[in-house]
């Protein structure tokens, strides 16, 4: 399953991170060369096995649906890029 | 009287106890030593000030008899992944510069009650995804050791990574102890190239709310130090039940230091037949037989034990790392926090953010992750994957029905010179091939300074324990420890 550079280019997109079409290639072989190397897995029997979600054996914890936090405001834009008023500021969604 | 800077956490605590020397002393020397190696460039920012203000806060706990434990006026470092409130927390990643956190991680937050002292932050592999702590944006961090002979004499040694930065502070005497995180061997294999002790406690062991994420389902904190008992002494500080992760576990933390008797009568001690791998160095597989030789003259029983699917560990590691690190890393997008970009458009805007924010390691492992989670390709790669993870942890629950730990070498060679294995991520990715079966087990696992190779850099060897086994892990390591009589020093 070779990866081509338009699938490259596809999975940049969704992985939001500009590539330019120079890097496509090289990039292309990176993970195939990657992608390659992990194919090894098919030889493992795997044949009803649980896929692992847990390593720990613990029940999932519940807690009691308390407001424990909040009113930080200023705290949680002290680290934006650009704020305004109280309010994060972002590029224009909306034409 | 040795220098301050020389003393273990266990001996400074015994000093201070004592009134020998005050904790403001004590990080005095510490940060006159910290100046004189800034050529390591290990701490990417150091805390002075604070330093101070917390020593002169222990001495006068302690002047009034409320000294609160064996950490209280120990100066620590610690590694860039953990949020410190209003000290730089990037990741060592360009995409957080600047990062000052309104909020404290849990484990620091535990250490600093328990009476620590912050030295500084130390750097690491970008987002904790190195081996060799080349790809830190401030720059390598150097291995305070150098090779006394061989093909790298006289260069840079990288000091393992991603915790490297602590690591390298570490076994320079820059720090008396310093935290890590261990992913996939992030804590071990440093340990190891820097012939200092690092302990990966079991999954749940640590909270790990406000350490930056990576993959959460292996992430996890543990202490570097100089000595099994320092390992001991700051595991105790820094575990703990959380109620802000819920994948913290609700155990009651023993002094681990108990552990540490000093006898392993009886102990059975698993070698796996799997870890005999081709190409591993000769002096590597001659250390580990004298591994087993010193815990078997202690009385230990040693027992042959196989896991079967060893070899399959670092490659479904590399599905299942990235993939959990592509969802993490979806957070930086230039809006909230961090580095932003502008583009022609908010689309362009994240794109042109990420790319200039992210290294190149970093990138590879989102874009394989995205790939793997993709429609279509999910069941293939990140199922399968986890389906390999279960057979790993079925063989370590197997061999743990026969043994109480298992011992292996740490890493497949020694520290190597800055510059190599940088263009090979695959070469990259095999030093933690000893290291990653018990990360996806979730399993805890010290390395432990045992030797030094005949170009005199510094060789660990691993003991793995089953979930929750810290102590047996500890007891084992203590008795490796007083066998090697390791004190050679960079």
């Amino acid at each position: 399953m070779a990866l081509d550079t338009d699938t490259v280019k596809r999975i940049a997109r969704l992985a939001r991170i500009h590539v330019d079409e120079a890097d496509l290639a090289p990039l292309a072989d990176e993970l195939n060369n990657i992608l390659g190397w992990v194919e090894q897995l098919e030889e493992v029997d795997t044949d009803g096995v649980e896929p692992m979600t847990s390593v720990v054996e613990m029940v999932q914890r519940l807690r009691a649906d308390e407001v424990t936090d909040g009113g930080v405001r200023d705290k949680v834009l002290a680290n934006a890029p650009e704020s305004d008023d109280g309010f994060f500021v972002v590029p224009k969604v909306i034409e | 009287m040795a220098k301050l800077t020389d003393l273990t956490i266990a001996e400074a605590g015994v000093g201070l106890a004592a009134g020998d020397f005050t904790a403001r002393e004590l990080t005095d020397a510490y940060l006159l030593e910290m100046e004189a190696s800034r050529g390591l460039n290990a701490y990417f920012e150091e805390t002075p000030e604070r330093a101070r203000e917390m020593a002169e806060a222990s001495d006068a706990r302690r002047g009034r008899g409320e000294a609160s434990g064996p950490l209280d006026g120990i100066p620590l470092a610690i590694k860039d992944l953990f949020c410190t409130e209003g000290v730089l927390s990037t990741s060592s990643s360009r995409i957080l510069e600047g990062f000052r956190p309104t909020y404290e991680s849990t484990v620091t937050q535990q250490l600093w009650d328990a009476g620590a002292v912050l030295l500084g932050k130390t750097s690491m592999d970008e987002f904790a995804m190195g081996s060799a702590n080349i790809t830190s944006c401030y720059g390598p961090v150097i291995n305070p050791w150098k090779a006394s002979g061989g093909d790298a004499a006289g260069k840079d040694m990288v000091p393992g990574g991603s915790s490297g930065g602590s690591a390298a502070a570490v076994a320079a005497r820059i720090a008396a102890g310093a935290t890590g995180t261990d992913t996939g061997g992030s804590i071990r294999q440093p340990g190891a190239f820097c012939g200092v002790v690092g302990l990966k406690p079991t999954y749940g062991r640590c909270s790990r709310w406000g350490i930056i994420a990576f993959a959460s389902s292996l992430d996890q904190a543990g202490p570097i130090t100089r000595t099994v008992r320092d390992a001991a002494i700051m595991l105790g500080g820094m575990a703990g039940y959380d109620p802000k992760d819920s994948t913290s576990v609700d155990l009651p933390v023993p002094d681990f230091t108990t552990a540490l008797t000093g006898d392993i009568r009886g102990l059975r001690v698993g070698v796996p037949a799997e870890y005999r791998m081709d190409g591993t160095p000769a002096e590597i597989e001659a250390l580990w037989q004298q591994g087993v030789d010193w815990l078997c003259e202690a009385g230990a029983e040693i027992v042959n034990i196989s896991l079967p699917h060893t070899k399959y560990a670092l490659p479904a590691y590399y599905i299942v790392a990235p993939a959990e690190a592509s969802s993490n890393l979806a957070r930086y997008d230039g809006m909230r926090y961090g580095l932003r970009v502008e583009g022609e458009d908010l689309t362009d805007t994240y794109e042109r953010t990420r790319e200039a924010g992210f290294g190149a390691e970093v990138k590879r492992r989102i874009m394989i992750g995205t790939y793997v989670l993709s429609a279509g390709y999910y069941d293939a790669y990140y199922l399968k994957a986890q389906r390999v993870r279960t057979r790993i942890s079925e063989d370590f629950k197997s061999a743990f029905e026969n043994c109480d730990v298992i011992l292996t070498p740490t890493t497949p060679s020694t520290a190597f010179a800055l510059g190599e294995k940088q263009d090979d991520p695959i070469a990259m990715y095999l030093n933690d091939i000893f290291t990653v079966p018990a990360s996806m087990a979730g399993l805890p696992a010290i390395s432990v300074p045992a030797g030094l190779s005949a170009d005199g850099l510094p060789l660990g060897l691993h003991l793995i324990g089953p979930a929750f086994g810290e102590e047996a892990v500890l007891r084992a390591a203590d008795m490796i420890e007083r066998a090697a009589g390791f004190d050679a020093r960079p």
